[in-house]
């Protein structure tokens, strides 16, 4: 099921415990999907089965984004599925340095 | 957005990691995640979470806990007049009052800092409601009635996102806060700990002694100061500082003299120091002049460069900055002018003032200064501080700076007073050490700067007045230059 998420936007996974947080989206209908199976707003009353295919991995913390950075999640629990956007290829997007400011 | 999910992560990921530690208490962050929580499942519907103490383990709980029962965190200045107070209580009620001190108003419930921890714990979960208010925080209010900065859940995440990585504090990391609870500074480091899963040492009450001391017994590694308090550890300290554990000083909140910060890159050579300037209304650092400026700008000996030690850093990669003229235009860098800022986490907005930010979303910061050509920030000041003689503009900074520059003068204000003929003059208000007559400062200034800058009035202090977190006040002086 596609559309367009707003930032702030909370996912979670139907195959595994992964939850994401939309932080940045772009104005168009997104497909997105964790394990191979679409992501939901709240968590689903029972798991389905995981696509072994779609298994990488999401871990909490880190941030996905695809190439172009148009877009970008937050997981806030990490699961056994990975996450991907119909059209697109997510990735861990690299932490950025900066000094400790407080 | 809500900024509990800051500590949920936290808990869920690291929650065997110490979060505070405050005297004798130690709380993991899974046990502040119930803390949080059981303060949530004390509040009554409508009620704000107000906070009216010393740092204590129910400031980083009460700010999370309000975030949880979904509802406004309000910490307030214990060093307020009781007359101060009441007048900010009645504007934030009704409201839990979390505080061990005396006060009493209509809506108002007040709870003591111990016993409002322990009992049930709220089991639902935190509500994302779309521009909903974290944090209200009064501005200190050295120029007018304090304004009540409102700032959202998305601010304080923009933040906290656009700065730091999730889980990033190595297990052994400890940050040192000596900023009180109701200032930015405070606020921004329980956040920023949280998600880094950094353990988190309050020092309830700063003197430069329990501040050396704590972070020796507690092996410390980070600790945000302002220039006073660094000042104070430097003078304490006499030549020789013995705290190893010590990685990372970050400091703002006021101006940092180029001395001070030279003297405690000497005192600490190994220590990492960032300067991070940033407003309340832009929930904390906007910029940062990082420990790579730090030491390359000590080293130099080229003055473009060395310059920088005074200066407030680069923006953030999250935030845009322009300097303007009075009439708008951005203007070339080297050349003064209005400090704008735009981005996620820049609030901009007074409760009953709306929102401050023009139609592109930029904030007037009210502050002054300028930028150099590779696009470093130099504060100059605030803009209600210029001192405006005969239509022309005269910054108090450039003033001062020409001055601290004698040997015998340890603390310098130039503030506007009033005169018959141009309107405002220049006074200056010295701290100073050894017999410096009059001539002698006017023609320090004639030497280096135009004649208008000339002060008109000089007068010797024992002391500058200061804010307890280091801000010069000024308003103080002008009114004793009436006197």
């Amino acid at each position: 099921m596609s559309q367009i998420y707003k930032p702030g936007t909370k996912l979670s996974s139907t195959v595994c415990k992964t939850q994401i947080m939309v932080l940045r989206a772009p104005a168009e209908e997104l497909t997105i999907t964790c394990g191979g199976a679409p992501m939901q707003v709240g968590d689903p009353e029972e798991l389905g089965s995981l696509d072994s295919a779609q298994a990488n991995g999401t871990l909490v913390g880190k941030r996905y984004t695809d190439e172009a950075e148009s877009m970008e999640f937050l997981c806030t629990r990490g699961g056994e599925g990975s996450v991907s956007v119909a059209g697109y290829s997510i990735d861990i997007k690299a932490a950025k340095k900066l000094p400790s400011s407080d | 957005m809500n900024i509990h999910l800051l500590l949920q992560m936290s808990s869920e990921a690291m929650g065997y990691r110490e979060a505070i530690v405050c005297g004798e208490t130690r709380m993991t962050f899974e046990e502040l995640g119930e803390a949080a929580a059981q303060i949530a499942a004390k509040v009554d519907s409508g009620e704000k979470v107000a906070y009216l103490a010393e740092a204590h383990p129910s400031f980083p709980a009460a700010l999370f806990g309000a975030a949880l029962a979904g509802t406004p965190f309000v910490s307030l200045n214990y060093r307020l007049s009781k007359e101060q107070l009441d007048a900010q209580i009645a504007r934030i009620t009704p409201a839990k009052l979390i505080t061990d001190s005396d006060v009493s108003a209509e809506s108002l419930v007040t709870v003591s800092p111990n016993d409002v921890l322990g009992g049930s714990a709220y089991e639902g979960e935190a509500p994302d409601v779309e521009g909903a208010v974290a944090v209200e925080l009064f501005t200190s209010g050295t120029t007018g009635e304090p304004k009540s900065a409102l700032l959202r859940h998305s601010n304080l995440m923009a933040y906290v996102f656009g700065t730091i990585e999730f889980m990033s504090a190595e297990e052994d990391e400890a940050a040192l806060l000596t900023v009180p609870p109701y200032h930015i500074a405070g606020i921004a480091a329980v956040l920023s700990s949280t998600y880094a899963g950094r353990r988190m040492v309050q020092l309830p009450s700063f003197t430069p002694e329990a501040w050396i001391k704590l972070a020796q017994k507690e092996n410390v590694t980070n600790a945000f100061l302002v220039p006073t308090m660094l000042q104070r550890i430097v003078d304490v300290a006499g030549g020789s500082l013995n705290i190893p554990s010590m990685r990372n000083i970050a400091y703002g909140g006021g101006k940092m003299p180029r001395e001070t910060i030279e003297a405690a890159m000497d005192l600490l050579p190994h220590v990492n120091f960032t300067n991070a300037y940033g407003l309340t209304e832009t929930s904390a650092t906007i910029c940062m002049l990082g420990p790579d400026e730090h030491r390359e700008a000590y080293n130099s000996d080229d003055p473009s460069i060395r310059r920088r030690l005074g200066s407030a850093g680069i923006p953030i990669p999250t935030i845009e900055l322009q300097i303007r003229s009075e009439e708008g235009d951005v203007v070339d860098p080297e050349t003064t002018g209005l400090v704008w800022v735009r981005g996620d986490q820049v609030s901009g907005e007074y409760k009953g003032h709306g929102s401050q930010l023009d139609a592109e979303g930029w904030f007037p910061t009210k502050d002054r200064g300028y930028v150099d050509a590779d696009g470093f920030l130099f504060i100059d000041g605030r803009a209600d501080d210029v001192i405006v003689r005969g239509g022309e503009n005269i910054s108090p900074g450039e003033i001062e700076d020409v001055l601290r520059t004698h040997k015998c003068i340890k603390d310098v204000a130039a503030v506007a007073v009033p005169d018959v003929e141009w309107g405002e003059a220049v006074g200056v208000a010295l701290v100073c050490t050894g017999d410096v007559p009059d001539a002698e400062i006017c023609d320090l200034v004639k030497a280096n700067l135009r004649s208008s800058r000339v002060p008109s009035v000089i007068k010797r202090m024992d002391e500058l007045p200061y804010n307890e977190t280091g801000k010069l006040l000024r308003r103080v002086i002008r009114d004793s230059f009436a006197d």
